[in-house]
């Protein structure tokens, strides 16, 4: 019961939408793609559906090759960030259809729908016209339509991503329960997100792609604690990690001409010479005894503030948990929470992770 | 203001409706007189101004023995020469557009937009342009004046049409639709059968209106391609006129070759008045 893909690599044109993806699904688990748009999820999740063509490598499927078989005789589902169903037919119908195709007669077929439409609370909608739905009550036919199939497979495209910000939450949740219950031990299940936070609510194995290429690939607190490079940890922070090119020489960390440092106790190990270094932009503080920023932008969202904030050519983004009020250009003083600096070298790659090293 | 407003359309709307029925009404008084009421100055109530005569509708369904003309072959003729080149020409053009919307066709600088034209400019061409080359093609075939000679031809002229119009509307399904279809079970056949073309109705009506239209009322090609043996109504009525134009008559056969297209029209227009078909597509 497993899925495996081996140097999965397609290249159209002058893009690589996969480049040497190689990786392993267990049945039971849920793996989420994490990456930003036009970054390969998709073409990942079409490939393994079998809707898109590779240039080489191979899935295999519970030991058999998966490439050889066409896309009607997997058994797979698939939920579209668009909210796709078949508009020439009612709820009832579309959450049918897969059955139908697979010459399930009536007494059968009624309960399974039924209690798919339950599961994904539509009772009563069953009549409705697809195009009288609104967009959550769209996608959650969509997802009715790939449970009630009961697929080896369950392939999630973005569902949520259309959706407004609180639908989004307690679909997410409904998701993960009816995930939990459904999906415990027979199938795969694959969800692919932009959204970090998204990928660290659903709790499973974080799949770091971009470009086409996998960066990372682990548990969800793994990935997020030791992000392997510099664009894993880009990509798993929402907003990015703040990166400085900086240096040590003689036990200080140099940022600039203004900011310097004593190199904290974690990175003692480490030698002089330029590095990257990386913070969160939660792991920065206001600090009357910090250093001079000036205000670019202030944005208030829900209960907290994010600033950019710049000197010289040094900008960064800051999280406040608080919902306070700037002016731009404002002058403020902010500090680092040192114990959280991670250190990348040269090329981009992790060297030392507050996390791991003690 | 708002019974202004209301009062203009309804004028308006009135105004138009005269202007496109009055001729119809004219044709329908006039298929009833004979000589004498045409030629006596303009008359248009029956039984008041005129004398009304059968003998306009009845010398359509004489037999040319007694001095009739029969138009009821050549009309069969039309009704079948139009539907099977419509019917052949959708299931053609529904297929070559589905392909041309769905899939990549390259072949050197040519590329689906450039065959999707090829299809259209088939109607940009005056039809002139084409009679010779089909004369001489049908000809070559010894397909002259025989109703297969006269399908093939319509299927050239109506396909474009099938073509055109549907590419336009399966682009506008979702390619997502057909990939779900896919993955819910169908091969792409099925695919196509019960997703595709379900969702794409409003088009296909469209479509099969626009190739019954253009085959019925050719004149053009129905003139130049038959002789003795076959006839289409159009060519038949306009051989009506001799040095005595049958005014009654023509009027009879003008709205007796209308008559089809109204039915169609009339089935046509409750489809497409159905809102869940016409906007069943975001």
């Amino acid at each position: 019961m497993e899925l495996v893909t081996d140097n999965l690599t397609f290249k159209p044109e002058n893009e690589y939408f996969l480049n040497q993806v190689s990786l392993e699904f267990q049945a039971g688990k849920l793996y989420t793609i994490l990456g930003r748009t036009l970054s390969g999820k998709t073409s990942l999740l079409k490939t393994i559906a079998g809707l898109q063509p590779i240039d080489s490598g191979s899935i295999t499927f519970e030991g058999k090759d998966f490439g050889s078989i066409q896309v009607w005789k997997r058994n797979v589902a698939m939920v579209y960030q668009q909210f796709i169903n078949y508009p020439h037919l009612n709820v009832f119908d579309n959450i049918a259809f897969p059955l139908k195709q697979r010459k399930i007669k009536p007494p059968e077929l009624v309960n399974k729908v039924s209690s798919a439409i339950r599961k994904v609370g539509l009772d009563g909608f069953e009549k409705r016209k697809i195009h009288e739905l609104s967009g959550g009550q769209q996608q959650r036919v969509a997802l009715a339509r790939s449970l009630v199939k009961k697929a080896k497979i369950l392939l999630l495209d973005e569902p949520l991503v259309n959706l407004d910000y609180k639908l989004r939450e307690d679909l997410r949740d409904e998701f993960k329960n009816i995930f939990s219950s459904d999906f415990s031990t027979n199938s795969i299940l694959i969800y692919s997100s932009t959204d970090p936070l998204e990928a660290m609510q659903l709790n499973g194995d974080i799949i770091v792609i971009d470009e086409g290429r996998i960066l990372q690939s682990g548990i969800a607190k793994d990935v997020f604690e030791n992000p392997s490079n510099i664009r894993v940890s880009e990509v798993t922070n929402d907003p990015a990690m703040n990166i400085f090119n900086g240096t040590i020489e003689s036990n200080k960390i140099f940022l600039n001409e203004n900011i310097r440092f004593d190199v904290p106790v974690h990175l003692k190990a480490i030698q002089a010479g330029s590095y990257h270094f990386g913070i969160r932009a939660s792991d920065m503080f206001l600090d009357t005894k910090g250093f001079d920023f000036n205000v670019e932008i202030a944005e208030i969202s829900g209960s907290e503030t994010y600033l950019h904030l710049n000197q010289d050519e040094l900008n960064v983004v800051l999280l406040l948990e608080e919902v306070k009020n700037f002016n731009d250009q404002d002058n403020i003083k902010i500090n680092f929470n040192l114990k959280k600096l991670y250190v990348f070298d040269e090329k981009g790659d992790l060297l030392f992770s507050p996390f791991n090293m003690n | 203001m708002k019974s202004i407003y209301f009062t203009l359309k309804y004028f308006a709307i009135t105004l138009w409706s005269m202007f496109v029925i009055a001729p119809f009404l004219w044709a329908l008084s006039t298929s009833f007189k004979d000589f004498n009421s045409v030629t006596g100055g303009a008359t248009y109530i029956p039984w008041l101004q005129f004398e009304p005569s059968l003998e306009g509708w009845k010398v359509l369904v004489r037999s040319p023995a007694k001095g009739g003309v029969d138009i009821i072959e050549p009309y069969f003729n039309s009704i079948f020469v139009t539907c099977t080149a419509s019917l052949i020409s959708i299931m053609l053009g529904t297929l070559a557009a589905y392909a041309l919307s769905r899939f990549t066709f390259k072949a050197g600088i040519i590329k689906n937009n450039d065959i999707t034209f090829f299809f259209i400019s088939q109607r940009i061409m005056p039809p002139i342009v084409l009679s010779i080359p089909f004369f001489l093609m049908l000809g070559f075939l010894g397909l002259l004046d025989s109703l297969f000679g006269l399908i093939l031809v319509y299927i050239v002229l109506l396909m474009p049409i099938a073509v055109w119009i549907m590419v336009d509307f399966f682009n506008k399904v979702p390619k997502e639709i057909d990939e779900t279809a896919l993955i819910d079970g169908c091969n792409p056949y099925q695919a196509f059968i019960k997703v595709v073309i379900p969702n794409s109705i409003p088009g296909l009506i469209v479509a099969v209106l626009f190739c019954i239209i253009f085959g019925w009322i050719d004149f053009f090609f129905a003139f130049i391609l038959t002789f003795t043996e076959v006839q289409l109504l159009p060519v038949k009525i306009v051989a009506l006129n001799s040095s005595v134009t049958p005014w009654w008559s023509l009027s009879a056969s003008a709205l007796v070759s209308v008559a089809p297209l109204v039915v169609v029209a009339f089935i046509v227009e409750r489809y497409l008045s159905k809102g869940n078909l016409s906007g069943a597509l975001k």
